[in-house]
């Protein structure tokens, strides 16, 4: 288990020294002199030489990546052009609001996902399955922002029991993690949904039933069981797409967490904030990975035996 | 000579029914029902798409500022929107829109995620480690948010997003079709080729790609519906079309602060969206159905 463990970790280290390098090259790819773009729009030409010691972008190439990484490693994002404040600090206040959002989301897609595939299979070709996948696929086809906005008119204008967005503690979670997860729990039950099938066809289920195990038991303790390996890969995966979701309903429900930050920034051209929170976006999403995978191995013991 | 006597051959065979696997795959696909509507549905939407500067009832362009915000009615039958804009006319461009943007971005990340699955798998070694570990270092920027940080370093734009969603694309691709080359390459008939000294390219695209197909289709199908939804996030989010462009995110976009007003704003390009991207993955669900004997439920 352990040299599994290991090994997965020091697989995922060149990734992340390759994603390093791609932030630090961010502001390169931008057509233009970085100077002047990270100096601003108004700056003089004084100011731009003034960023461009800074910045180190006098020396070798190899040097500035040495210098990022080492600012990088010491918590030192760089300076927001748009507040004047560290970005490190602008990252503190929003990062953990995030990743509540993104928990709660994945908590109650996986739940009713979970429990929605399982109705639908155990009731498969019956209204309960049609009912079930019909909410999924319409799940999976369903644009974040649009549901968003009108759960907020439901709920927030129409009925005023939520408010529309901002920071309010519990409540505010409530509208954004319905929109985000809605997605993730279609997929969740389709997934549950095919893979229960496919349990429910093998010998050892037959076995169960054949020894008279009531319906309920077969069902939860060895079908429900074997069917959730695949179930936590995909969660895990979708986890991605959590990330990429909390983007734009943080947008809709004016959230105060690190995807408004990425797209306001974006706005504003402030490249040192979107440069870091890509990087951390990026770490963030393959640390995930690396913990289902691990999680995966765990569950199912195969998988090391086979790499 | 050669292929005249097969002809001949296959004229005295033909009393029997011969087995096509399009034919087959139309009989089958006609079966789903739902897959079947949808897929008349994105037919009408080309159609309409194709067709759009000439069913237009209304300039999509043109401001009308006696109708603002007018409600669904006999002259306007989606409404006007905040410059009193006939909503149904720009339904109608944007369709063109969604359906281009996201037909090229698919079709390009197609093109070259198989070219690279398909060197990835066949050659294997260096050149797939390559492949695949930059693969993985596209994937760690997680589905949107690659297509996010492109359009930050290009600058917002349709033309931009078209970039960032085939780039966001072609990891997907390139995954799925080295994996189908890797069962692929097993075949015995591939092993009968290659000893028979045929060249790497003509037993990748003779032999190994049409054993992909199956798989693109489902998946290139499931994925315009991605991309209809990503194209317009993008735009919703100020870093796709330009606000005055008739696409669906931006209307949703610009219409968001008339919700509590005149909710059609919003509600009438949410449904477009909707119907849209539900009808690929109706089809796609269908195709899967058909084409995929593994996945096959019932």
């Amino acid at each position: 288990m352990l040299r599994y463990i290991i090994k997965r970790v020091l697989e995922i280290l060149p990734i992340i020294f390759v994603v390093s390098i791609l932030s630090f090259l961010f502001i390169h790819f931008i057509p233009g002199d970085p100077a002047r773009l990270v100096a601003g729009k108004d700056a003089t030409l004084q100011d731009v030489q003034n960023v461009r010691e800074e910045l180190g972008l006098n020396d070798p190439i190899w040097k500035q990546y040495i210098s990022y990484m080492g600012n990088l490693l010491q918590g030192n994002l760089g300076t927001s052009l748009k507040t004047g404040l560290p970005v490190s600090d602008m990252f503190s206040s929003r990062f953990m609001p995030s990743i509540y959002l993104t928990f709660f989301a994945m908590i109650w897609a996986t739940i009713i996902g979970l429990l929605i595939g399982a109705i639908s299979a155990v009731f498969k070709n019956k209204w309960p399955d049609y009912l079930g996948m019909v909410t999924a696929v319409s799940g999976i086809s369903l644009p974040g922002f649009w549901l968003g906005l009108l759960l907020i008119q439901l709920f927030s204008v129409q009925l005023g029991m939520l408010p529309t967005g901002g920071s309010e503690g519990f409540k505010s979670y409530i509208l954004p993690s319905l929109t985000l997860g809605a997605g993730i729990m279609s997929m969740i039950a389709r997934f549950t949904r095919s893979s229960l099938l496919e349990t429910l066809q093998t010998d050892y289920i037959r076995t169960g039933r054949a020894k008279g195990l009531k319906e309920s038991v077969v069902i939860i303790q060895h079908a429900l069981r074997n069917s959730l390996i695949p179930v936590v890969t995909i969660a895990g995966l979708q986890f991605g797409f959590l990330l990429g979701g909390s983007v734009v309903v943080e947008t809709v429900f004016s959230f105060p967490g690190m995807g408004r930050l990425l797209i306001d920034s974006i706005a504003f051209r402030d490249y040192p904030v979107i440069q870091s929170a890509l990087l951390l976006f990026a770490i963030e999403f393959i640390i995930v990975n690396l913990v289902v995978d691990i999680l995966y191995s765990v569950l199912n013991p195969k998988i090391q035996i086979q790499s | 000579m050669n292929s005249v006597s097969i002809d001949k051959n296959e004229k005295t065979v033909s009393m029997q029914p011969k087995y096509s696997p399009v034919k087959e795959f139309w009989k089958n696909f006609r079966k789903q029902k739902v897959a079947f509507i949808a897929s008349v549905f994105v037919l009408l939407l080309i159609l309409v798409a194709i067709l759009a500067p000439y069913i237009a009832p209304f300039d999509p362009y043109k401001p009308n500022y006696d109708a603002l915000l007018e409600p669904p009615s006999k002259s306007h039958l989606a409404g006007t929107d905040e410059y009193g804009r006939d909503i149904l006319s720009r339904l109608i461009m944007g369709t063109r829109i969604s359906l281009s943007v996201s037909f090229a971005s698919v079709f390009l990340g197609m093109i070259l995620g198989t070219i690279l699955g398909l060197m990835s798998g066949y050659f294997g070694g260096w050149l797939d480690r390559i492949i695949m570990r930059s693969s993985d270092v596209l994937f760690s920027f997680p589905d949107l948010l690659l297509a996010i940080a492109i359009v930050a370093i290009l600058g917002p734009g349709l033309n931009n997003v078209i970039i960032a969603v085939t780039v966001f694309g072609i990891p997907s691709f390139a995954r799925l079709v080295r994996g189908a080359t890797l069962e692929a390459k097993e075949n015995t008939y591939v092993e009968a080729a290659k000893s028979m000294g045929a060249p790497h390219r003509r037993i990748m695209y003779k032999h190994i790609f049409p054993e992909t197909v199956s798989s693109l289709i489902i998946f290139v199908t499931m994925r315009i519906g991605t991309a209809i939804l990503a194209a317009s996030s993008l735009s919703f989010l100020g870093l796709g079309a330009s606000p005055e462009t008739p696409e669906w995110g931006v209307m949703l976009s610009t219409g968001r602060d008339y919700l509590g007003t005149a909710s059609h704003v919003v509600i009438v390009p949410g449904i477009a969206i909707f119907l849209t991207v539900l009808a690929f993955n109706l089809i796609g669900d269908g195709l899967r159905d058909v084409l995929d004997p593994k996945t096959k439920n019932d």
